[in-house]
């Protein structure tokens, strides 16, 4: 088994390649290339007994190296990496063909969020197979937001839910079963009035709640095949950013860097294989001094006046910037002029646009669904002025 | 191709042989008949020389957001433009390492590229189009080739088989790839390695680019680096990727506005250009002009003025070989 190509497995392509490149099966993907595919100095020169070489090796030694490993000469290994590079390389798709595929699965590929203003902004809800973030201040209604949408997707069809199973990793110890069951009666009181479907419902959620980022990653190892038999429609991670902070008292400066890198995209690939709306909560922090804002050629051009633009009542999202580029949809929560808003901050398929909203009992509701044009620094800027007790109307 | 044509140096002393070598006149014409890929923007296109070189390698960065991956599906659908309203009637080939190729956006910039044809040759839906691309966004959708890349390691594979593909795909004119960056902050604690790989796959995207023509168009990521005091944005991947691309393009915001800065060009001064993104895809920013510029407008313009300017050089060198005044020259 263990020098079992993932080609052999009974895996759909699309599946096996993205398996075999995150290294998610135990095998180690060896150049067992069929025999009658290689050209016969390749195969004297694996027939010499060498062991088997790992795809990644192969292509990354430099070609003296990979001479001497072979024992071949230089138009053999030249042959050689042609030919793993061919087997390696994922198959050529169209983007017609995607397009077809997205129709085929039906469902628009989206989430509906019932907010019906944001849901068209974002091109019918939160997109499925791409990680959607959500960040802002604490208090703001991240979490209830995940809570409505946790319940979205366990909703049956005919109630424009997903009839499926969700997977909630409760980080902070926020997720509350009442006050789930309680936006539920109060958003969907025909279903809920019914005998036994708030516990269905609830019995569709699972929440785990792991305490570091080793026990994150191994459950969600674990639950790649859950997700693939079970029939999980989400995944809410609540939040990100209080694991990595957990990662950040242990490790020492100069590896703030090392806990995202795999963890970022190992919930990419988790969640394009599974076609599921993956949604990550992260915090705010104040802006600190080693965050760059300009290019040197913006810095040379204008005088001081740029630095004045860095307000410091104005928060960042957490994770850094290479979280930022990595999420393929960031909605920011925000407070300012005495109200709350979403912004839809990163979004391939919209411009900037934020809604007002509120936090009552049936959850986040928007105050309106004409959007509002953001443009320029606004659109990254978060802001965070006092929440008044007084908007939040949540029935104790 | 003209590259490949051997060229025999006589010295008094000794003989030289450069088999690949071309004099800089013939480079000039080469240069010259050199297509563009319009971005949409005339403005951007402007500071561009143009548009995107085909040849080449340009490197296109920005902060998150800006809308980089919207230029890249922007330049692979402007790829297919047909050769009778201006472009290169070409195929893409889009590398997504990121997984932020959204196929129903792709559709919409298809759409709105068809739309700005159709708007500016109005009698094209007249005209019988044999064999020529119907202009239909199935169609422009269909012919952008993409590779969904997990790992580094597939990374190093595909443009390792690009080499096979191309080949075997002759009309491919744009190779995108979004972005170059991500699996190489990710899986890389070995930075020597790191650096080995990069300019690797470097040398390997500018021989392609110059073997069959093409542009290559590499997407990447910002970082935050200390310098001169303070800490400033950068492009990632470090100071020795930086040398790997001909030309740079970075993308920012200056107040409420999009910006594209010319980095980087061995022909062009370093330059800035506004654009913007809309329903339609990337296109020119609506203060530059009183009214929303059709950019495919000036980017024929400058496309047909290019061919003008080729097909008037070439006349002129066949007349000056045969031993012929060019015309207009009799009596001066």
């Amino acid at each position: 088994m263990a020098n079992m190509p993932v080609s052999e497995m009974r895996l759909p392509p699309h599946l096996t390649h993205l398996l075999a490149a995150r290294r998610l099966d135990t095998a180690k993907v060896s150049l067992s290339i069929p025999p009658p595919l290689l050209p016969p100095p390749l195969l004297t020169a694996r027939a010499s007994g060498l062991r088997s070489v790992p795809i990644q090796d192969v292509l990354s030694l430099p070609e003296v190296e990979l001479m001497a490993i072979l024992d071949a000469g230089l138009p053999t290994a030249r042959a050689a990496v042609a030919l793993v590079s061919e087997a390696a390389c994922p198959p050529c798709q169209t983007a017609l063909t995607l397009l077809e595929e997205r129709v085929r699965l039906g469902g628009g590929g989206r989430l509906a969020t019932t907010l019906c203003g944001l849901d068209e902004a974002l091109g019918g809800g939160i997109p499925m197979g791409k990680l959607t973030e959500v960040v802002g201040p604490s208090g703001i209604g991240k979490t209830q937001f995940c809570l409505k949408l946790a319940l979205l997707a366990a909703l049956p069809e005919y109630y424009g839910g997903l009839d499926g199973r969700v997977v909630y990793i409760d980080t902070e110890f926020k997720f509350s079963s009442r006050r789930m069951i309680e936006i539920g009666q109060k958003s969907f009181p025909q279903i809920f009035r019914q005998e036994g479907l708030a516990q269905k419902m609830a019995g569709r959620i699972l929440v785990t709640r792991p305490t570091s980022l080793a026990d994150f990653t191994k459950s969600l190892e674990e639950m790649k095949v859950t997700l693939l038999q079970h029939d999980v429609k989400l995944l809410i991670v609540d939040s990100m950013a209080a694991l990595m902070s957990l990662e950040n008292e242990k490790a020492t400066a100069g590896f703030r860097q090392h806990p995202l890198r795999g963890t970022l995209s190992f919930l990419k690939s988790i969640a394009e294989f599974s076609r599921i709306p993956v949604v990550v909560t992260n915090q705010v922090r104040s802006q600190s001094n080693d965050d760059g804002y300009h290019f040197s050629f913006e810095v040379d051009k204008k005088d001081g006046n740029k630095c004045a633009e860095r307000f410091d009542s104005h928060l960042v999202a957490a994770l850094g910037i290479q979280w930022a580029h990595a999420v393929t949809v960031r909605l920011v929560f925000e407070s300012h002029s005495g109200h709350r808003f979403i912004k839809v901050a990163k979004s391939p398929m919209s411009p900037a646009v934020a809604f007002p909203f509120i936090v009552e009992s049936s959850g986040i509701t928007l105050l309106s669904d004409e959007s509002i044009d953001v443009t320029g620094p606004e659109i990254t800027s978060i802001r965070c002025q006092d929440i008044s007790p007084g908007q939040n109307v949540l029935a104790r | 191709m003209g590259e490949q044509s051997g060229k025999f140096l006589l010295c008094s002393h000794y003989i030289l042989i450069f088999a690949w070598a071309q004099n800089a006149w013939d480079m000039l014409s080469d240069e010259q008949s050199q297509k563009h890929i319009t971005t949409g923007s005339g403005d951007l296109n402007d500071i561009l020389g143009g548009g995107i070189h085909c040849k080449e390698v340009t490197e296109i960065g920005g902060v998150p957001g800006v809308g980089k991956t919207q230029l890249g599906i922007q330049l692979a659908i402007n790829v297919q433009i047909p050769v009778e309203y201006g472009g290169l009637g070409g195929k893409a080939v889009y590398i997504d390492t990121e997984g932020s190729f959204m196929v129903e956006r792709v559709y919409q910039i298809a759409e709105g590229c068809i739309r700005d044809i159709l708007e500016h040759f109005p009698h094209s839906h007249e005209k019988s189009s044999s064999g020529q691309k119907q202009l239909q966004p199935e169609h422009f959708l269909a012919d952008i080739y993409y590779f969904r890349i997990c790992s580094y390691t597939e990374q190093i594979a595909v443009i390792n088989y690009l080499e096979k593909f191309l080949g075997e795909h002759k009309d491919v004119r744009i190779v995108v790839i979004d972005s170059v960056t991500f699996h190489f902050r990710q899986d890389f604690e070995d930075l020597a390695l790191r650096t080995r790989v990069l300019s690797g796959l470097s040398l390997k995207l500018m021989k392609i680019a110059k073997t069959y023509n093409l542009a290559v168009v590499l997407l990447n990521q910002v970082t935050t680096k200390f310098t001169e005091g303070s800490f400033q944005l950068t492009l990632a991947l470090g100071d020795s990727w930086s040398h790997s691309c001909t030309n740079r393009l970075i993308l920012y915001w200056n107040g409420n506005e999009r910006y594209a800065h010319l980095d980087k060009s061995p022909s062009l001064p370093v330059a800035s250009a506004p654009y913007a993104v809309t329903g339609k895809g990337i296109r020119d920013a609506l203060h530059t002009n009183l009214r929303e510029v059709d950019a495919t407008e000036q980017a024929t313009t400058v496309f047909l003025y290019l061919n003008v300017w080729h097909i008037l050089h070439s006349q002129i060198e066949k007349q000056l070989q045969g031993g012929q005044l060019p015309i207009g020259m009799d009596n001066s």
